[in-house]
């Protein structure tokens, strides 16, 4: 009984850590920009997909796989950034939320038409093979097991570069308030459009990681839909709040397909983030917002 | 150039403002009521479309583009109608009382869905109601004993006072007559002080709760209005369609009515209407463009691609959408040679965030 619980808690921990992968990037670019990026799960199927080409059909290592989908997303996120996202700065939010949802028709359509992607589904190969890890009765596999120790190790990553790096700072500085931060000498449209990019980065390693257990295909990007939940749930804006989020609703969806009837377990997220929303309209960690005129 | 000159506030609420108004709107629906002796049937079973989504259309733009609440769930309201009529009709309801009892019921859902919109704003209210999309969704695949499920559910043609509504011309003067009375209602309804008060909480909502507006009482009730006219489109587009099932009610069919309201023009009830136009036509358009473009491109990734393409050019190039491209246009020629580049430029705001500072 317990151990049938362990199993279920722990694989909803590593789905979970893939929901705050996505979660992360919206909250990267909403922090800095005030924008909510729909496109979000359509950058992580890109990434998936060039981490894809690299390794199945150039034949990279692994790791070569990773950093290439990485890279290639970055200059993406930045491209997406200057030509769509700094035309529309300044409107309401709810024009640029629309501008990403149709930035995300585009990416779906192009992937479906480049020759060798197209709309077939691949599977991702990854270098931790069939072993599994036996623990207090439950039954863990490496591939979940690296995506949660990945995770981890991204968070951490990320920690130290807004605590310490300088460019890290500038972002914070420019999230909390523009103005103030382009009067601080801090080239405010230059770093929002790296904040995209290191958005995008992250949503690509958030697709390497889903690809073994989801596999790749061009509409794997709805999976971005179930990280909005996480987001909201942790508190837009809130990057620990992201990642703890992404956790309950992998844990509580894992739970809910097993314990409750058929059904539940697709629609567990949504019940969840309404309840929260309900009883804190900011979600978790989500800072107090109080209107001035 | 026409000068407009006013003696009397009565004038200022006129439904029309002046004879060129009646001339041309008159026109408009002598056509429209000519249409089906003047096109071929597979361009009226597209005006069918158009007026379904016109009413569809009109009721999302009263609630984002004059009351400034986002919903990105209307495509719930929408099979809450039709399912409503589907299973009304199978009972052996007349047609007017199960319109009506789609259109109370979608009211009813949208009070209900209003409910937790009082307290969330913007991107919140945006994914609440985004939630409740996905979760309708899933309550209709999985009661099946009275949706049917994934297997969906069949309709028969309308009777209306004993006449059946078999033939397309008949259902076309119904959809026809069904958005006209719609426009006027809606038209009705923003002379009206509640109307008025709509458009106050999208301007400001402190600024209208300070006028006295009672935000959480006016805000309901622009999602019933909203959701009754996305239901009464609902029993519409059931019949229309002939079977309906889940997948035709999911998030994208939410967000494609969203791009109505944002092609045709936020903030204007002509834009709903252009909106719906477009929206139809698109496919069409797509699928004749597709003879000179290469066979190997497969339709749905054009569809999506250029679906992207034109919202986000319309964003970008016209954030007033397709009535405001008219307007300049009409502008142009009406002070012409005085027209300026910055009549229309849009204020940008920057950092007016929600957040704390």
């Amino acid at each position: 009984m317990f151990s049938q619980f362990l199993q279920l808690f722990l694989a909803g921990v590593a789905q979970g850590c893939v929901y705050a992968l996505v979660a992360l990037g919206f909250v990267l670019i909403y922090k800095a920009t005030e924008t909510v990026n729909f496109a979000q799960g359509d950058l992580m199927m890109l990434g998936a997909f060039f981490g894809l080409t690299a390794s199945a059909i150039l034949g990279w290592p692994y790791w070569a796989a990773i950093l290439f989908a990485i890279v290639v997303m970055a200059v993406v996120g930045m491209l997406i950034e200057r030509i769509v996202i700094r035309p529309v700065l300044g409107y309401p939010t709810f024009t640029v939320v629309m501008i990403t949802i149709g930035v995300g028709y585009i990416l779906r359509g192009v992937v479906t038409m480049v020759p060798g992607w197209g709309t077939e589904t691949y599977s991702l190969k990854t270098p931790f093979g069939d072993a599994v890890l036996r623990f207090g009765g439950a039954v863990l596999a490496m591939e979940q097991l690296a995506t949660i120790a990945l995770t981890a190790a991204l968070c951490l990553v990320l920690y130290l570069f807004f605590r310490f790096a300088k460019l890290g700072v500038a972002m914070q500085a420019t999230s909390q308030n523009q103005l103030a931060a382009y009067y601080m000498g801090i080239p405010v449209q230059r770093v929002n459009m790296l904040i995209w990019g290191l958005a995008a980065a992250v949503a690509a390693f958030g697709g390497i990681l889903l690809a073994p257990v989801a596999f790749v295909h061009s509409n794997m990007g709805f999976i971005g839909l179930k990280a909005f939940p996480a987001a909201v749930v942790g508190g837009f804006g809130s990057v620990p709040g992201a990642v703890v989020g992404g956790l309950i609703i992998g844990v509580v969806e894992a739970l809910a397909g097993f314990y409750l009837p058929e059904g539940f377990k697709d629609i567990a997220a949504y019940v969840v983030v309404l309840v929260v929303l309900l009883f804190m309209p900011s979600g978790i960690f989500g800072e107090t917002a109080r209107k001035k005129v | 150039m026409r000068f407009i000159f006013k003696t009397d506030y009565a004038q200022d609420i006129r439904l029309f403002q002046h004879g060129g108004q009646v001339f041309w709107y008159g026109l408009l629906l002598v056509l429209l009521l000519a249409a089906p002796y003047l096109v071929s049937g597979y361009v009226l079973s597209q005006l069918h479309f158009i007026c379904i989504y016109s009413i569809v259309g009109l009721g999302l733009m009263l609630l984002v583009g004059y009351t400034g609440q986002i919903s990105l769930g209307h495509a719930a309201f929408l099979a809450v109608g039709a399912y409503t009529e589907a299973l009304l009709q199978g009972a052996g309801v007349p047609f007017v009382i199960s319109l009506t009892c789609a259109a109370l019921f979608s009211a009813v859902v949208g009070v209900i869905v209003g409910l937790p919109a009082l307290r969330l704003k913007g991107i919140y209210l945006a994914i609440a109601t985004f939630a409740f999309n996905v979760i309708v969704e899933e309550i209709i695949t999985r009661w099946e004993s009275v949706t049917g499920g994934n297997s969906g559910k069949l309709l028969k043609a309308i009777e209306l006072f004993g006449y059946r509504l078999a033939s397309q011309e008949s259902f076309y003067y119904l959809c026809l007559a069904l958005t006209v009375l719609s426009c006027l209602a809606l038209i009705n309804l923003l002379r009206s002080p509640t109307g008025r008060a709509f458009v106050a909480i999208r301007d400001s909502e402190v600024s209208a709760s300070c006028m006295g507006i009672n935000l959480a009482y006016y805000k309901t009730v622009s999602f019933a209005i909203s959701a009754a006219l996305t239901g009464v489109g609902g029993a519409l587009y059931a019949h229309k369609v002939g079977f309906i099932s889940p997948e035709q009610f999911t998030l994208i069919q939410s967000i494609e009515l969203v791009t109505i309201v944002i092609i045709g023009g936020v903030g204007s009830l002509h834009g709903a209407v252009l909106g719906a136009a477009f929206i139809i036509m698109l496919p069409q358009a797509i699928s004749i463009a597709k003879g000179w473009l290469p066979d190997t491109l497969p339709q749905a990734g054009l569809q999506s691609v250029v679906f992207g393409l034109i919202l986000v050019a319309f964003i970008i190039f016209e954030p007033y959408g397709l009535y405001g491209r008219w307007l300049k246009i009409r502008t142009y020629f009406d002070v012409f040679p005085f027209y300026r580049r910055g009549t229309f430029r849009r204020q940008r705001s920057y950092l007016r965030s929600e957040r704390l500072r």
